[in-house]
């Protein structure tokens, strides 16, 4: 050690054994990019660290790290990466020191300057407050997000978490572990590129036009498989692909997409598989390069753009770019490939221009010819064959075309493989789409739900179960009914007058159907009299029906078992009551009417009950449903709406209305502190509805709802019912005013 | 020029017969049976009745039927002059006095209360009562009834009566096939046989579509214009984008593989 570095010991007062072993070294690696000044604080800063006593190994990180991260920021961010490891220590988090340092280098190899990683560690500092059982689980897993997310979509990701688990601070370490799935959901949310789920349904119709097949679309995760990248495949399941493309050479992610579902259907409809164990592991290589090439050949015959395209994706390796002692098969066959796509390649070897011509002349005589590619692949292969493509080092720069299939799908193999991790293809295999899960039950809908905080949505928030009320005795509501005589006959006179009058006369028209004789009369008077007729003597009719679809949500929280002051019936039975009345009215109008309701017990359980669809009539089955209605829980109304939104929406009526008969404001008990999310939640849902073509309408019971209601559902949107025992007779009538 | 001239069609219109509608046609003029061509929009019913009249040498009165449509539009109607009022005849009387063929476009649009003043006409009465009127007018043996008719796009609540269908022979029309389809391009454009395969090409895209976010796939006649459009010097992408695909759909998915389709087609 000499004198410099000995000196810079000294100043270093820490008795870590095996700083000696690495110090003399990280010196000259830190003189090498800091300045003396530089130096001299990052000592310091290792003196802080050794001082925390948090673990020997610890400084050893810090000089090791160090230099590295000032490389690629600069001087003053050591003074605070030490503050972090401080505060970390205060906090009582030490552990988590460690994985900070640790990480460090390539979380800033991965940002890239000082102001970002700055940003970084802010984040840290603020996981360490508001979320310190997450950190750990955090620092494990950064450089993994930083693999997908940029620094700001990584704090938007971070901050979801903080403010969705801050009640359950137990969790935040499945959260930020990613072991929760709405992690992975917002993840994909903030993720860079072109996400498969965005495109799904351009996808599927590019499927439909262009090549007129029916595959199914199995999008795969590139997060997972770490050795081995998937990539993506055909088989008996359909078409695998990745869940996220990249923009790559100026070619978008959903050309990439598309470039890569054109090659891999193309072997779909063109390709047969060879039998695997008639050839070789090189002629497997050179047959599927041919075959690659024809099948590309006979797409680009149909679509010329598809050419540039994949041109464009497709790598050009250098003519002997491939360096000694390597074994350079993939590089001649991408270089083969190259050529039998591109008409102006560069490449000068006479057999692979020989072999490129008699490719073209082939595919010119019989381009459905699937011995084309076996014949020329290992025709080519005992051509070009040398010793060192048994070389254990492959040469594969320049080699992967990243929109082509692993080419499973061309072979058939005679026995089935027991390893499963060894995939043959499944062209002998049992046909999995046979055993897929029973059709009759219904599955559960996640929706999302709106966060005010985030002005963004929570991905698949609530779950909700639906099912038909199992029914009960419909002579209750058939008393009900005979119990409201009187209301049922006046209510009977408003039903006729708004009835559909299929034809009604319009009169005094310019022009019409024909002639009103009375004002006719009165005209030509006028007009023998001398003074200016009326024009106005025609009539014609017009068509004067209704076109509207009703659905009835009924909140059946707990709070409608009560019985309100003053009556001495519980308002479920008096919405018993106004519902059967109502729907008996809109059944005398003829207009499409469904009834649900819905009650939630947290976010993972929002249930949707039917009580009368819209293709049923009003009678004995919708009357005995509604007889057995019962009420609990709470009222997650957005969940509810979206789902109820789901069958109004496909309705084919010019008017859909959505009636909700609600007692209470929205309200669950895993967010009973704050009454403000669900009511923007539904508010947004509304607001969803209406751009849906779905008017949405609340009558309240709830006196106090005139602070809220309307907000939530706009000014014109709701009616608040005080007298409660005039619930019957005010349903229906209010329905009937909406609808004139 | 007389009443009967003016609805005489003077030229030859370019028609390529599909398979044996000529034929067919011919037969039921001959029995003045009334006749109903069903098929998607475009593909060339209105242009096959133009050619019928030519070739028959019959006058054409041809009525588009919209919602808005009453039995007076067709029928007639009194109107008021400086004597009082005036019968004014409508379209369909004036075919039925005059002997022509009368071609009622896209007969759903109109309202199937309207639609029922045609069936005295097409029994064996074939006859035009002008109740109004308080007259009876006795068909011209010349006069012929046509319907159009798109199967594919009519909502719900629009469909011909049965009572209304069951009086009418009917020959199906669709796009023609891809070689014929070419031809008629190709000839109505002046564009070359080359391009004129590829707007085929992009329009059995869309086609493919149809039901899956497309009412109707891209016809014919959005075909020509395209066609025409190429003619007059504009991009092949370009002009397949304004006439193919803008026209069809907002769909912004939709929009996007039409357009990618164009692309790669012209590429």
């Amino acid at each position: 050690m000499n004198a410099e570095i000995q000196a810079y010991r000294d100043g270093l007062h820490c008795s870590v054994q095996n700083i000696d072993d690495i110090f003399e070294e990280c010196v000259c690696e830190a003189k090498m990019v800091m300045s003396l000044d530089g130096i001299k604080i990052w000592l310091k800063g290792a003196n802080r660290i050794c001082g925390l006593g948090r673990g020997t190994d610890l400084v050893l990180i810090f000089l090791e790290g160090m230099p590295e991260v000032v490389k690629l920021t600069d001087e003053s961010i050591i003074v605070d990466v030490v503050d972090i490891a401080e505060t970390l220590s205060s906090q009582l988090l030490g552990p988590a020191i460690k994985p900070f340092l640790s990480t460090l280098p390539s979380v800033a190899r991965r940002l890239g300057n000082t102001q970002l990683l700055r940003e970084w560690l802010k984040l840290v500092s603020q996981m360490a407050d508001e979320a310190k059982e997450g950190l750990i689980a955090l620092l494990n897993k950064v450089i993994y997000l930083l693999n997908q997310l940029s620094i700001g979509g990584l704090k938007n990701w971070i901050e979801y978490g903080i403010r969705v688990y801050r009640n359950q601070p137990h969790r935040f370490d499945d959260f930020f572990s990613l072991q929760t799935a709405d992690a992975h959901a917002m993840l994909q949310r903030e993720r860079h590129g072109t996400l498969y789920i965005d495109y799904e349904r351009q996808l599927k119709l590019y499927l439909r036009a262009f090549w007129e097949v029916t595959i199914d679309f199995r999008p795969y995760s590139l997060a997972f498989d770490t050795l081995r990248k998937p990539t993506p495949h055909l088989d008996k399941l359909g078409i695998h692909l990745p869940d996220v493309y990249d923009d790559l050479d100026g070619i978008k992610g959903i050309d990439r997409y598309r470039a890569m579902i054109a090659h891999t259907v193309a072997h779909k409809l063109w390709s047969k598989p060879y039998l695997a164990d008639n050839f070789s592991t090189f002629q497997h290589l050179t047959v599927e390069t041919f075959e690659d090439a024809r099948i590309e050949a006979l797409a680009i015959s149909r679509y010329p753009g598809l050419r540039k395209l994949w041109l464009s994706l497709h790598p050009l390796p250098k003519e002997g770019g491939c360096p000694e002692g390597y074994s350079c098969i993939r590089h001649k066959l991408a270089m083969l490939s190259r050529a039998l796509l591109e008409p102006a390649h560069p490449y000068t070897d006479p057999v692979l221009l020989d072999f490129v011509k008699r490719f073209h002349k082939r595919i010119v005589d019989e381009p459905y010819n699937t011995n084309i590619s076996t014949e020329l692949g290992v025709a080519y292969l005992a051509k070009i064959n040398e010793h060192d493509f048994r070389k254990p080092k492959v040469w594969f720069e320049d080699t992967q075309v990243s929109y082509r299939d692993d080419n499973r799908y061309l072979w058939l193999f005679l026995e089935d493989t027991d390893d499963e991790d060894d995939f043959h293809s499944d062209h002998g295999a049992t046909n999995h789409a046979a055993d897929d899960q029973q059709e009759d039950i219904l599955p559960p809908q996640h929706y999302p739900e709106w966060d005010y905080q985030t002005q963004n949505y929570r991905p698949d928030w609530a779950t909700v179960y639906e099912g038909i009320q199992s029914p009960g005795d419909p002579n209750h509501i058939d008393k009900l009914l005979e119990k409201h005589q009187l209301l049922a006959k006046r209510l009977k006179k408003i039903v006729d007058l708004l009835k559909p009058q299929q034809r009604k006369r319009v009169r005094y028209q310019e022009e019409g159907d024909e002639l009103d004789l009375d004002v006719v009369i009165r005209a030509m008077t006028d007009f023998y009299a001398g003074t200016i007729p009326d024009t106005h003597i025609h009539q014609s009719y017009v068509r004067d029906g209704r076109n509207i679809a009703v659905l009835l949500l009924l909140d059946l929280s707990e709070s409608i078992n009560e019985t309100p002051e003053g009556s001495d019936i519980s308002i479920l039975q008096l919405s018993q009551e106004a519902v059967s009345l109502l729907a008996w009215a809109v059944e005398a109008l003829g207009d499409s009417f469904a009834i649900a309701g819905f009650a939630s017990n947290t976010r993972h359980e929002v249930r949707y009950t039917h009580f009368k669809g819209f293709q049923e009539p009003w009678g004995e089955l919708p009357k005995s449903r509604l007889a057995a209605m019962q009420a609990g829980y709470s009222t997650r109304m957005g969940a509810a709406l979206r789902h109820a939104g789901r069958y109004l929406e496909p309705r084919r009526e010019e008017k859909k209305l959505m009636l909700v008969l609600s007692d209470g404001e929205p309200s669950d008990i895993d967010v009973l502190d704050d009454a403000r999310y669900l009511r923007d939640d539904t508010h947004e849902a509304v607001d969803e509805l209406e751009s849906k073509g779905i008017t949405t309408y609340c009558i309240t019971l709830d006196p106090n709802a005139d602070e809220y209601v309307a907000d939530v559902f706009g000014a014109n949107h709701y009616t608040v019912i005080d007298k409660l025992e005039r619930l019957p007779e005010k349903l229906p009538q209010l329905f009937m005013a909406l609808t004139r | 020029m007389s009443t009967q001239e003016q609805y005489l069609i003077t030229e030859e219109p370019f028609y390529k017969e599909v398979s044996n509608e000529v034929v067919l046609y011919k037969a039921a003029y001959q029995r003045r049976l009334p006749v109903m061509l069903k098929g998607p929009t475009g593909c060339g019913k209105t242009r096959f009745v133009e050619y019928m009249a030519w070739k028959l040498q019959k006058p054409l009165i041809t009525v588009a039927c919209n919602e808005d449509m009453t039995a007076s539009d067709l029928v007639g109607r009194f109107l008021l002059d400086k004597d009082g009022t005036r019968w004014q005849d409508g379209p369909l009387t004036v075919a039925t006095r005059l002997g022509a063929i009368c071609y009622l476009d896209e007969v759903v649009e109109a309202r199937q209360d309207t639609t029922v003043v045609i069936h005295p006409l097409t029994d064996h009465r074939r006859v035009l009562p002008l109740d109004k009127k308080g007259e009876l007018v006795q068909a011209h043996p010349d006069f012929q009834l046509v319907i159009s008719y798109n199967p594919g796009y009519q909502s719900l609540m629009k469909d011909i009566k049965q009572s209304t269908k069951q009086r009418f022979t009917a020959l199906d029309f669709n796009y023609p096939d891809e070689a014929t389809e070419t031809n008629i391009v190709a000839k109505e454009s002046e564009l070359d046989i080359e391009q004129s395969a590829k707007l085929v090409q992009i329009a059995h895209r869309a086609r493919n579509l149809k039901g899956h976010g497309l009412d109707e796939g891209i016809s014919t006649r959005l075909l020509v214009y395209a066609g025409q459009l190429i003619q007059a010097g504009i991009e092949p992408i370009e002009a397949g984008k304004m006439a193919l695909v803008r026209p069809l759909t907002d769909d912004p998915d939709i929009r996007a593989t039409l357009n990618n389709a164009v692309e790669m087609i012209f590429g």
